[in-house]
Formats: structure tokens, sequence, C-alpha cells
């Protein structure tokens, strides 16, 4: 059985855990770009990126080291300081 | 065999096999199921295989025990028609053994008494496990269930129930054993938390007394910490919405501070007591969690102060001489009283040349001038805290509480055109309407003394109030409870 916990809240939240606010607007807004380095993302955030500048946003370009582990802290960190929100070029 | 007609009547016996009185009286449970007309169950709380022979009922969960209420085994009960009509008798004792069961000569080979043990439902901590399990108290608040992968504390953290640090989780069991330390009813309203103004409950109280890491034993303080911040003189919401450093204060008087091991002594601002660490900070948890009064939500605090966490201590009350805060305020000592004042963080007063009143008073009053700003006047109320080596100069010379009082009064006087806006080329000061006006520092019952520290050090302290102190703000606010 699972740890049940008693809200210590006032209640007025979902018990589930919410995803941080969204952006209301692209204009002057930092997006990152995160290649986790699989082929051909490369091509797809050239693409994703031209359509954000078009909408006003400034694009930041990150890569993972290999798709194959979680990005190392210091790129989340990075990622997280410098950018407003983040898009992960997913491939295959 | 006994007649259709024959009434048996219903015997229970609770046993467990580690209890030499439980082996002792083995003999007389055969005696007893082979009289005629008893109806005789046999529970087992650690070995449903004693006694031997398959005869006992399992009850190593504890649930009849529980229901039965069972103290010591070995307990026999002869049922009535009803509950109210039962009848018990605990260990052994053969002549009440014999008169429950009717049977005169029971046991005539046993010795007439052995006390018995401990129930196992009597175990440490095993009553609010059987309570939570199998009681009637049933607390109302939202269950959160964690995800097997979830860390319990990082869980308390990623919902935004901490203030930052680790806070211990609010299983129910801890927070039912929260609650058997009031008598209050869990579903009783204490009252409406700020910011949101939510209703809360002696439950919620009790859940974030939990999370802050008190003992059940220092829950009447909480409550009554939360009566007091919730008592209009001293205006919670607004203290919370300030961008001032001020937060409650809480100082704990009466025999409860002992009875609870508070610290009035070295240290006693400082870390390291549980009681003072975690009382103040259950205040803080419930006006985060049930209030919504978060940092850089409705808490607009420029700097905040480390109290924040938590700023909770008890008087020093070993001069029976010296009055405390509690009595300042109209309580006996032998009441337990705890104030809350809207305060910041804490300002050191070093003195270690004064021996006369005269001088000690004068030292404390340049001091105090710097509340909030040393232009500023009438505005920010204060605790003066008075170590012992200083309230022993004050002692020695004869002087009492009220005359330090006075002292301090008269030493704050000042002309205004000393304070206004300019004077001394700061532009900060009093508004110029003042400048032919004799000012206090503090209002009419702005300072308040407190009397606590460790018995080496001549140095004693300012808490500084918040600027918006009296009827316009926040007033100290006490709250006795038993």
């Amino acid at each position: 059985m699972h740890t049940i916990l008693l809200d210590p809240t006032a209640e007025l939240r979902p018990v589930e855990r919410q995803i941080l606010p969204r952006l209301t607007t692209l204009t002057g807004a930092t997006i990152g770009l995160l290649d986790i380095s699989k082929p051909r993302g490369k091509e797809f955030l050239d693409e994703v990126e031209r359509q954000l500048k078009a909408l006003g946003a400034r694009v930041r370009r990150y890569a993972k080291p290999t798709f194959a582990r979680t990005a190392p802290l210091e790129l989340t960190q990075r990622i997280s300081s410098e950018c407003d929100a983040v898009i992960e070029g997913l491939a295959d | 065999m006994t007649s259709p007609e024959s009434v048996n009547t219903r015997y229970s016996l609770f046993l467990k096999r580690d209890c030499p009185t439980c082996q002792l009286i083995l003999p007389v449970i055969d005696e007893l199921r082979a009289a005629p007309n008893v109806a005789l169950t046999i529970y087992s709380q650690d070995d449903p295989s004693f006694p031997e022979g398959g005869i006992a009922i399992d009850d190593s969960e504890l649930e009849h025990s529980y229901r039965a209420n069972i103290e010591v085994v070995p307990t026999l009960i002869r049922h009535g028609a009803t509950a109210e009509q039962d009848a018990r008798t605990q260990g052994w004792d053969r002549q009440l053994w014999r008169e429950l069961s009717s049977i005169a000569e029971l046991a005539s080979e046993l010795i007439e008494f052995k006390p018995g043990c401990g129930s196992k439902s009597q175990d440490p901590g095993m009553s609010e496990v059987l309570e939570l399990k199998y009681g009637e108290r049933k607390m109302v608040s939202r269950e959160v269930e964690l995800a097997a992968s979830e860390d319990d504390i990082e869980a308390c953290f990623d919902r935004g129930w901490s203030d930052g640090l680790p806070v211990v989780p609010p299983t129910p069991l801890r927070v039912l054993r929260m609650l058997h330390g009031t008598d209050r009813a869990a579903d009783e309203v204490i009252g409406l938390i700020p910011p949101d103004n939510m209703s809360c409950t002696i439950e919620k109280v009790a859940i974030n007394a939990v999370l802050a890491g008190c003992q059940p034993e220092y829950f009447p303080i909480v409550l009554a910490s939360v009566e007091a911040a919730l008592q209009d003189k001293f205006c919670m919401h607004g203290l919370l919405c300030t961008t001032y450093f001020s937060s409650p204060v809480i100082i704990v008087n009466g025999p409860v501070a002992k009875r609870i091991g508070m610290n009035s002594g070295i240290n006693a601002l400082g870390q390291g007591n549980r009681a003072n660490a975690t009382i103040g900070r259950a205040l803080q948890l419930l006006i985060r969690n049930v209030g919504g009064g978060v940092p850089g939500g409705i808490d607009r605090a420029t700097l905040g102060n480390p109290g924040k966490y938590s700023y909770c201590f008890a008087e020093d009350e070993s001069d029976p001489d010296w009055p405390t805060l509690a009595q300042d305020r109209g309580y006996s000592r032998n009441e337990s009283v705890v104030s809350v004042f809207a305060g910041e963080g804490l300002q050191g007063i070093v003195d270690q040349q004064s021996r006369t009143p005269e001088s000690l008073s004068l030292s404390f009053a340049a001091s105090l001038r710097s509340v909030a700003h040393n232009k500023l006047f009438g505005l920010a109320d204060a605790i003066l805290i008075v170590s012992p080596e200083h309230r022993r100069v004050f002692k020695q010379a004869g002087w009492s509480k009220e005359d330090l009082r006075t002292a301090l009064y008269n030493a704050l006087m000042t002309p205004g055109e000393a304070v206004v806006r300019g004077a001394d080329g700061i532009a900060e000061g009093m508004p110029e309407k003042f400048k032919d006006k004799i000012l206090n520092k503090f209002r009419d019952d702005g300072l308040h003394i407190v009397s606590l520290g460790g018995t080496a050090g001549m140095f004693s302290a300012i808490i500084g109030g918040w600027v918006a102190s009296g009827e316009r703000g926040s007033q100290l606010a006490s709250q006795p409870f038993s």
C-alpha cells in the first residue's frame, strides 16, 4: 500500500501535482530548444526556431550529450536560468 | 451436553503466550470449557496455537482486544444481555474467577493470586494504531496518496507544504496522535486563517503541527498561538501582507513552558530546543498552507527575517519579584498564556559597564531609539529582552520592573524638532507638524519587557515591532489556555 498523507492545505487546488503556469505570449520570451542528439533533430529544430522567431520569440539552442541518458544537471540548470520555456526536440 | 432449554453464559478470555499468568491458568481454561452452560471464546494476542488444540481465535491484529478495551491479560469477561451488563476480571484472582464463573471449586489446585501482564493492545503507540484502524474517530481531511516511487519528505516539498526545510510527513497516524494532545473535537472550527480567510478546524492545525515537528504535548500551545494570532487586535492579515520584516513572535508564560521543556535560558532565541523550534513553525506553516500566505504571493516582505521559520520562546520566570509579561497583561503566574507580537529580527544591546540602574536604563533607552529608525517615533512597538545579569543590576539596586519602565519612558521623551524630517541632515524622520511637540519613542503600551537568557553575559536585546503598531495595525495579543 502506498503512503497516505493528510492534506495540510485548505484543499482549494486539485490533489494532483499541477503543471507550471504556461506562457501567455511568445513575444519577447526566450525559448530553449533542446536537441536530444538523435539524427535529424537539427533539421526539425531549425524549422521550429524559424517559426518561433516569426512569432517574436528569442531562441536559444541546447543539446544533450547523448539521447540515452537524462540531461546533465549543469545543462538543465543552464536552461532554467536562461529560458522562459523549453521545447525538447524528440526524433524518430 | 446441555439440554436445549438451558441457556449458556457467554465468556470471552483474552490471552497471550508471552505471559506467565496466562500459562499458569491453562488448567483453568480446561475446567471452564468442561463446565456446563459455559460458552467460552478464547482470543490469543500473540500466537493462535496458544492454548494448544486450535481452541483460540487469532487476535494478532488485536481488533477484538481493542474493541473489548483489554488492558491486561488474562482478562475474563462474562457477557450479559448488553455490553453494559458485562463483568470482567483481570489477571489471576481465584476468588474473583470463581465468582465470575459461578464455579465454587474452580482451580482448587492453583495458587490464589498472580497479577497479569500488559495487553499487546496497550503496547506503546499501539492504541492509536488500533484507534485509526478500528475506532470511530475519523479524520476528514483529503487523503493524498503518494506514488510508490515518491519519497515522502520530497513529496511534501513538491506539493508546496514546506517553508523550505524538511517537514514531517503528515500520516493519518501522526495526525491522530497530535489530536490526542487536546480534548477539543477535531472538527471544531478554530477560526478563519488569513490571508485567504479559510475556515480552519482543529484537525487542520494538527496536520500542520505534525508538519512542523511538534509533539502532541505541544499542541495546546500551538492552538493557543493560533487563537492569539487570530485576535482582531493582532491584525494577522496585514502583518502577513506587509513589505516590512515583521512576523509573529510567540512568547510562552506559565507552568506549561516548564512542563514541555521549553528553553528560556542559554540560547533561548537560538536553535536546539524542539518546542521552541516547532511551535512557532506550526503557526507559520498553518498560515502558509491553510491561509495561503506564501512569500511572493500575499506575503510581500522586502527582506523578511529568519524568525519567519519559527520565533518562539518562553520567559525566565525564576525571579518571583520580577513580573512576567503575562502578569503585565493581567494574568497570574500559575496561568499558562501565549502572547503573540508582530516582531522583526533581533538587535543586541551590549552594556558591560553599567553597575547602576540609572546608567543601564539610559543605555537601554539609547538602543531602543534605533527601533525602525532613530528618528521615527510612536510607529513601532518593541519588546525589550532583559537578560539575567542585567536584571540583577536593577534588582540589587532595589528597582522594580515598573521602575525600569518609568525610567525608559522618561529617557525616551524627545523634542520633536530633533527628529523631524531633515534634522541632522537626514530626510527621514517625523512629519513637520511634530516639530514643536514632545514625543515619546513608543506609544502607550507599546514597549513590552520580557526577561530571559543565560545567566552569563551582560547582553540584552530588542525585538523591534511592525511600523504599523497599535490600533491602526498590530497590538500584542495574549491567549490563556489550560
